[in-house]
């Protein structure tokens, strides 16, 4: 089988488009590349719709938690503090195993059926999890990004006698994204290496479709050969790094346009390992 | 380490309290206090110290690693600086799961291959064939004929180098910003005194630098504890790994029935972690206003000022 061939039978493989059998034996290296390619589908999938979603709830989070009110600021505390002081490991279990017990008909909810079924399912389940993770981490930051808007244009705002939604709309949010923009730069790229895990705790690779490191792992457990596999992995991910790099630079270019050259924030990638 | 025995049969050990001989008759506490303390459950609760040890073994061995990889970065021997900086460099953009699977192997098939070329010279086939890892007997790491716990020794030790190489590169990326912060007038003035380089590094540098690397070291620390759950991917039998094991559901052909009680296992691993975070930001607390003392930062002036 060429290279063409194997690229056309497996490029969508973890997606259930094309061949069904993984190869077995005789590895070829293009197997591999293509392959663990197709599995990247899944860790860009995981990670962009989380990373979406969990910006609004993170903003909520975020108020909430700069609020006055106890009601509203101590679920938020503790909203955070228990998805930032827990391994994600653990959480993709937990939530796992919860989603579980559900019953399998589905719940009654006034007369309708809601099914329960595909959040044992992965595509669903662990999207879940890492929207509430990555939530409660840049919830975090801009948690912090809000407390650290300088004092000056919220003056202005009362100045102008900006008050409620159009404060926050036209002064408080654009400060606090560009203050944030370089500490949410790195939650995305461990968002996205954090979600490897998701094939490695409870939830299944239904059909053998999982993403790029369980294929990593697949190859490495057959060939018994780590070598190959592993650096494949590691390349596709320092291009993905590269990629939200980008992205997120134009963003912060974006938010940081009017303010003099020198005093614009440059996005330093600061690594942190495991969440 | 492919193929050691996994799970050999042990013989079920005598009940803690003598009432809990016959667990069909047992209701309510009393089949609680019998169901808490099994074997297996025991066996449960030494994991958390597998845990324990886990982190206070690899943390010192993570930060020998991160200082030993700062103070090469600095080198002014070019190799050994390029070694630094790469080590440094090695996990970044990559994540760091791959790496606990990738030096598992990679370790373990290293060792035998050094003690393959030692001890069989005169062996003429070779180590790969297709999809195996074939060593001669006497290179298997460790014997086939060792006993279990040598076995599960190993694995752990495995377990403990892999996590102090990649959590020494992020340390001694840490460590190499802190030296970087120290004041350069305080070695200006050290060389002024007539300390020569490696004087100027170990009298004046490496005593300063810690209170600048301690924001960094304590935020490794806390990834250090939540990557602990990792260990159950490396093989070692531990929390997660007995969570599964003992909260699966159970039929009637065991002692203790119950249903699925998954759920309530991983919650109490979720509070243990908890708890761990909340005890760790307490002490780290401490230890920066420790360590703030007498130093030239914001901090150490204001504790300056304050005792004045």
């Amino acid at each position: 089988m060429s290279c063409l061939d194997t690229i056309q039978s497996y490029a969508l493989r973890s997606i259930g488009i094309g061949e069904r059998l993984l190869p077995r034996s005789d590895f070829t290296l293009c197997e591999q590349v293509t392959l663990i390619g197709s599995g990247l589908i899944w860790n860009v999938y995981f990670g962009a719709v989380a990373l979406a979603l969990g910006f609004t709830l993170a903003t909520g989070v975020a108020l909430a938690k700069n609020a006055r009110s106890p009601w509203l600021r101590k679920p938020a505390e503790w909203f955070v503090f228990v998805f930032r002081g827990s391994p994600l490991f653990i959480q993709f279990f937990l939530f796992y195993e919860a989603f579980v017990l559900l019953p399998k008909a589905g719940i009654e909810i006034f007369g309708f059926t809601a099914e329960t079924r595909w959040l044992t399912r992965a595509w669903a389940g662990a999207l879940i999890v890492l929207f509430l993770n990555t939530s409660a981490y840049s919830a975090e930051i801009f948690y912090g990004a809000l407390r650290s808007i300088p004092r000056g244009d919220i003056e202005a705002a009362d100045a102008y006698g900006l008050t409620g939604w159009p404060r926050f709309r036209r002064i408080l949010w654009p400060s606090m994204l560009r203050l944030a923009w370089p500490a949410y730069t790195n939650e995305a790229i461990f968002l996205f290496h954090a979600t490897t895990l998701v094939f490695f705790s409870s939830f299944p690779a239904w059909q053998q479709r999982g993403d790029a490191l369980y294929y990593a792992n697949y190859f490495a457990d057959k060939t018994f050969n780590p070598f190959i596999p592993y650096p494949i992995l590691a390349g596709y991910f320092i291009l993905l790094t590269l990629i939200i790099i980008t992205l997120f630079g134009m963003a912060n270019r974006r938010l940081n346009r009017h303010l003099p050259q020198e005093r614009r924030q440059k996005i330093r990638f600061r690594p942190q390992v495991i969440r | 380490m492919a193929d050691r025995p996994r799970h050999q049969i042990r013989m079920p050990p005598d009940p803690m309290f003598a009432y809990c001989a016959d667990p069909d008759t047992l209701q309510g506490l009393a089949w609680a206090s019998c169901y808490l303390t099994t074997g297996k459950h025991l066996a449960f609760y030494a994991s958390f110290g597998t845990v324990l040890v886990l982190l206070a073994v690899t943390a010192p061995v993570a930060l020998a690693f991160g200082f030993g990889g700062a103070m090469a970065a600095r080198s002014h021997f070019p190799p050994l600086r390029w070694f630094g900086k790469g080590y440094t460099a090695i996990v970044r953009g990559v994540p760091d799961i791959a790496f606990f699977l990738f030096f598992v192997i990679a370790l373990d098939q290293g060792i035998e291959w050094l003690r393959h070329q030692v001890k069989c010279p005169d062996w003429d086939q070779p180590v790969r064939q297709g999809n195996d890892f074939v060593v001669c007997a006497q290179a298997k790491m460790p014997l086939s004929t060792s006993p279990q716990w040598v076995h599960e020794t190993y694995g752990f030790g495995l377990a403990v180098i892999t996590f102090a190489i990649v959590f020494g590169a992020f340390a001694a990326n840490v460590l190499y910003g802190a030296m970087r912060s120290v004041p350069h007038a305080q070695i200006e003035t050290a060389e002024a005194y007539g300390m020569t380089r490696r004087q100027a590094t170990w009298r004046i540098l490496v005593p300063q630098m810690w209170i600048y690397a301690l924001p960094g070291l304590s935020n490794l620390w806390m990834i250090l504890i939540k990557a602990t759950p990792l260990l159950f991917l490396l093989g070692v039998e531990d929390i997660v790994y007995w969570a599964r094991e003992l909260g699966g559901q159970k039929t009637s052909i065991y002692a203790y029935p119950h249903p699925d009680w998954r759920l309530w296992y991983f919650v109490a691993l979720l509070v243990f972690y908890l708890g761990l975070t909340r005890l760790s930001e307490i002490a780290l607390a401490r230890l920066t206003r420790r360590l703030s003392h007498g130093q030239a930062t914001l901090a150490g002036e204001e504790m300056r000022r304050a005792g004045a």
